[in-house]
Parts: structure tokens; sequence; C-alpha cells
């Protein structure tokens, strides 16, 4: 494959930019439950089956707890299927989430970031993504509106791989890119796409005449075992999802890795970050190298698997770690990346400072006062968690 | 960089013409972001919305804290001075929706563009919806971008009688636009 | 009779069973203390018992008299219960 495959440049926001992703990786069937926290995803890809543009079945189900089981069967049927949610319709979506990923099917789902209620708030935090990032799903987040697009076809790639099945959550920040309308670049169509993803090739479908028992009961004799696999199975993905990377590059020119990273070389101080104030804090650092600070970033593209190899060679000779998490775990020894960094630092021997920053709960906005803020915090003083920008 | 922060109430536009703003500089080539900034999502509310256009591409994604250009489409925000003049300096532009010159006394020697998009709105939509009229007037005012760009876009979002409608908006805003200084 | 592997890296994945039927080879017969013994000369082929059998462990024949699957029949009693003629009887496990 070469960079001559058709794009076109664009202003979409990431809700019809995934919406167009899904549409072009030519998808069979959509569920989803339509209403409030729905995005604009599936309003589109509604709009898209009804004009004929895709050629899929759209299941407007009652639940979010149906949008995925509907989603979950199709896809043991040998569809490829997608579903998108936000916040509480996550939260309802529980159960099936372990389901889907403990049957192995290579769903994909993009979840537009929002704060879990109460009180009752539609903007965005990471609770969802936090709240699913136990459940096996391979987690992506983006940064940008052209990173959404990119991700769900290359989540499909990832998750239909025969040496994967596994299914993929696509983070986007809620607002801040659902509803933000950037430049992007988009394919021509689905022909052109189907070069890059072709048609899902099942293993073990549901099929009335070759009869299997999906889900079946496994007691204490074989449950371990089973579960054993799976944990194995979502470790052995990141080579995969490195090789997809890669020949999504050959594809369509942009260059995905598990993380990105600026100015780590030499740095004093890295901050460690998901989604979309990536780019706010790139910004900063510059600034604060104009300064002659030494500080560097680091922001995760993928979050499951954890890229533990890549983090530590990015972090390893960093005196202060700011690690910022858009969410809390009530109760816990720091925010939910706070604990993933602390633990893969201790797994290989270091122990530099670290700083858990709170920060944008309910699409609070996050600021070039408030970077400084926790560059201050981290290096004059030995604050352990801060909430950044809260009044009191 | 050009960042411009956009006044409004729910149901008038305001996040319709920063999208058209930021698409037609996009189909022009350039970088650009269109930012929301939802409050209470109901007809009638103040709500802003943030565009910011560059020839780089754009990486920070918080709200417009300093202005170059402010523009007001519901001609009662105006009174709201510190809404309105939050983080701008004296090389700020205003483009405000009001039918005489009689602007508030705060806003003297700031360099103020005033057009009446409530009367083009009437006249063109027959409701007081003010977004093509105002990223017209916007567009007379700084030329931002071409009024073409901005026609070009429209057409993938309205069509029929009401794109129609809303071009000629568009354009007499563009062409009634005037400076107060 | 289907043999799983013992080790977690050579089971199917996500646990499917990827063979139809494997309960047929399940033994649950072992598990009565009681067991049906059908009455001809009572039985007027109303198939009561083939119905409610939980275990599908009533056999028809092709004249609509029944015999029992004593490899899977647990010994419940309930083909017995439903019967109007009282043709079956629930004998003790090994008073036969």
């Amino acid at each position: 494959m070469s960079i001559t495959v058709r794009q076109i440049r664009t202003g979409l926001n990431g809700d019809e930019a995934v919406a167009y992703a899904v549409k072009h990786a030519n998808v069979d069937v959509i569920s989803a439950y339509p209403i409030t926290p729905q995005t604009i995803i599936v309003e589109r890809l509604s709009e898209f089956v009804y004009n004929g543009e895709l050629d899929a079945e759209f299941i407007p189900v009652e639940s979010e707890h149906s949008a995925l089981s509907a989603a979950l069967g199709a896809s043991l049927a040998g569809a490829r299927v997608f579903t998108a949610t936000a916040s509480q319709g996550l939260a309802l979506m529980y159960e099936i989430l372990y389901i889907t990923s403990s049957l192995r099917a290579p769903v994909v789902m993009a979840l537009g970031n929002r704060a879990f209620s109460a009180p009752i708030n539609i903007h965005c935090s990471h609770d969802d993504a936090y709240a699913a990032r136990d459940a096996g799903w391979i987690q992506f987040f983006a940064e940008t509106v052209q990173e959404a697009y990119d991700l769900t076809l290359i989540a499909y790639r990832v998750s239909e791989d025969r040496d994967v099945l596994l299914p993929s959550i696509i983070n986007l920040d809620g607002f801040i890119l659902t509803h933000s309308v950037e430049p992007l670049n988009i394919f021509a169509d689905s022909e052109e796409v189907s070069r890059f993803l072709p048609e899902r090739k099942p293993v073990n479908p549901i099929d009335p005449d070759n009869p299997i028992t999906y889900g079946p009961l496994a007691l204490p004799d074989y449950y371990m075992e089973i579960k054993r696999q799976q944990a194995e199975a979502i470790y052995s993905s990141k080579p995969i999802i490195n090789r997809v990377f890669e020949e999504y590059k050959e594809f369509s020119g942009r260059r995905y890795s598990p993380l990105k990273t600026l100015y780590i070389d030499d740095a004093e101080t890295i901050f460690v970050l998901l989604g979309s104030t990536a780019g706010t804090i790139r910004h900063m650092v510059r600034k604060w190298r104009r300064e002659n600070k030494r500080v560097g970033v680091v922001s995760l593209t993928l979050y499951r698997p954890f890229p533990e190899e890549e983090l530590i060679e990015a972090i390893k000779d960093a005196k202060n770690i700011v690690v910022m998490d858009r969410s809390f775990s009530y109760g816990s020894p720091g925010g939910q990346l706070f604990m993933d960094v602390s633990s893969t630092l201790l797994k290989y021997g270091l122990s530099p400072r670290i700083l858990n920053v709170i920060y944008g709960l309910g699409g609070r906005d996050f600021t070039p006062d408030l970077a400084e803020k926790a560059l201050h915090l981290v290096v004059e003083t030995d604050e352990k968690i801060v909430w950044l920008g809260v009044r009191g | 960089m050009i960042e411009i922060r956009w006044h409004g109430r729910g149901g008038q536009g305001v996040v319709t013409s920063s999208i058209l703003l930021s698409q037609a500089a996009i189909y022009e080539g350039k970088y650009a972001i269109h930012i929301p900034e939802f409050g209470p999502e109901r007809r009638g509310a103040p709500v802003r919305s943030y565009t910011r256009i560059d020839d780089e591409e754009i990486e920070i994604r918080y709200g417009v804290l300093n202005p170059d250009i402010v523009v007001v489409i519901d001609p009662t925000l105006i009174t709201y001075k510190e809404l309105i003049l939050e983080g701008v300096d004296e090389e700020t532009r205003f483009i405000f929706n009001i039918h005489d010159s009689n602007v508030p006394g705060d806003y003297r020697g700031r360099h103020v563009f005033m057009v009446d998009a409530y009367r083009i709105a009437l006249d063109t939509l027959g409701r007081p919806i003010y977004n093509t009229a105002m990223l017209g007037a916007l567009i007379g005012a700084t030329n931002i971008v071409k009024l073409d760009s901005a026609i070009e876009v429209m057409r993938n979002r309205f069509s029929g009688e009401v794109l129609e409608r809303n071009i000629q908006a568009l354009k007499r805003g563009y062409s009634e636009v005037i400076s107060l200084g | 009779m289907v043999k799983w592997p013992n080790k977690w890296m050579e089971l199917p994945i996500g646990g499917v069973i990827n063979v139809p039927a494997t309960s047929v080879d399940v033994k649950t017969g072992t598990w009565r203390s009681h067991r049906p013994v059908v009455n001809l000369d009572k039985c007027i082929k109303c198939l009561m018992c083939w119905v409610s059998c939980p275990d599908n462990s009533i056999i028809r024949l092709d004249d609509d008299y029944v015999d029992v699957d004593y490899y899977h029949c647990k010994g419940c009693g309930i083909c017995a219960n439903v019967c109007p003629t009282d043709a079956i009887d629930m004998v003790e496990e090994g008073g036969i």
C-alpha cells in the first residue's frame, strides 16, 4: 500500500468524523439508544442508513443495556457492528461490557466522554472511560477530530484481527471534541477504505446449521483458565496494535503510536495525560522551553492495554511527574491514571516525585494559568493530589 | 492566530455562526477550530462560542480568553459589559447587532462596528435568527474570510429557499455593516 | 465424548463450545434415588410425561407409547406426578 489513496480535506465536528469513519468502515449493524446522553454520531449514522448511503441495519433500542446486547449478538453472528454512548449510558451498559469482551466479540464503540451524575452534568469528564477500564476492552483516546476518525478505522482492524478478537472503545472528549469543528482529512468512500479494512472474516460465527454454544457455564473448574486466557489476549494485542498503526501510516500518511511525546529527552518534569487537553499542555511546554524550563509531555493514545514499556522509556529519567486525571477514584490513593502510572513506575523500580492533578471535571475549562500552577506545585511543593481550579 | 468570541442567546445561531466561519476558513485551506461553550441548553439563555483561525495547526482547546474580535449577535447583551469586555484590549474589534449608533459609553474609543441584523433577519428569514447576517457583518468588517467561502460552506448546511434567504442575509450583513470608529 | 483441554492456552477462545449438544455426553442417570417405570397396560398415549420431562428423558416411540432414557433421567418424578392414569411408578433404585 502507498499514499495514493484519495482523501478529502473538510471541517467536521468529532461526532460527524466518527460517523464518517463508521460509514467508511461499511458496518453491517448499528445499535444505539437514540436519546440523551447519545451524541450526534448515531444521528448522522441513522441519516446515512435512511438515505441509502450506508447499507446497514440501524436498531434504535430502548436502553443502552439493550444497545450493547444487540451489538454483541450481531457481532457474534459475524456482523461488523458499531454503537456509541456517553456517561450514564455507559453505566447502563456495564453488565454487557464484560460479557462482550469475555465472549471475544470485536464490537467497536465510540464514547463521547462525559461526567457521571450527580449533580447532573453533560460535559466532559473521563468517568465513563475509567469505569470501563477493567472490563477488558481495548481503549484509545483521541486528541483531535482527525484522531477520532482515524482511530475508529484502526479500532476495527485491531478488534477483528484473529489474534485479538476483543472489543474497542474510542474515547473522545465530550463537547471539546464531539461538538468542536476542526479540519481533517477523510477518505473518499468505503471502497477506498476497504483496502485498509477489508470485509470482516468472523471466527466461530453463530450459524443455525452448525450450532455452537456462546456463554456456557464455567464454574470453579474452568472459569479461571478462561479469564487467564482473556488477560493474555489483551496484553498480546499490543504488538498487533503497533502493526496496525504502521499499516495505517502506509495507507493514510498519518502516524500513530501508543503514546505521543514532546521534549522528554532532557525533561526534569513530565506531564502525563489523556485526551484533548494534551494540545494545550504541548503549547505550554513549548512556552516553558522558551523560558529554559525543562518540561516535557506524554499523552496516551492507547490506554488499554496500558503501554507500560513505552511509558517507562519516556519518563524514566524525569525527576517530577505530573499525572493529570479528568476524573477521580473516590477513596483511592489518587486518580485512575495516577494509579496506573504509579504502579507502573513501582513495577519498574522507579520512584520519582509524582503530583496527581485533578482537572476539568464536568467540562471545567483547562486554561494556561492552571498549567502554570501545576508546574509550580510539582517543583516547589510536596503536595500529592491537587484539584486544580477548585474554588476554596 | 485570530481569536473570535461570539455572544448570543440560545436559538439565535451563535453556534452556527462560529461553525460556518470555521468551515469557511478550512475551505480556504487555513486551520480553524470552532469551540462551543454550552451553558444551559435552552432557548434564550446567554451562550458563547469561540472560533480560532490560523495558518498553522491549532493545538489549544480552551475557550478564547483574549479575543481579537467580539461578535455580539443579541442586541440586549451589549449592556452586559463585564461579559462583553472580559479579556479584551484596545485592539479588540466589536461587532454589534444594533439598530442605531447609540452604543453605551463603555465602548467609546473602541473599534466598534454595527449592523441592524434584527431588521435583516426579519426581512430575509422572517425570524430573529441572526447567525448569517452577523457572519456577513463580521466578514464585511474584517475580511477574515472571503464572502464566497462562507456561501460555499452554507450550501452544505442549508438548501432550497432557506439557503437563498440565508445568502441574502449574509450579503446584506456584509454590505450594511458600518464602522463607528 | 468431547475431551476438554487442561491448559488455559489450549481452551477455545472466549470459552465457546464449538460442537453442538455436548450435554448429551453427560451421564446424569446416576443422580437418581428413584426410577420411573412405565406400565404400558395403563398408558393411554396422552404424552403428558413426554411434554413435562425437564430433561427430555421420556422417549416417544413410533406408536406414541413411551420409554425412559435412563442414561439421563435424574428421577425427579414429574412424569409419574402428571400421569393421569398412574401408569408410571417411581421405584427405589437398587430395588429392581
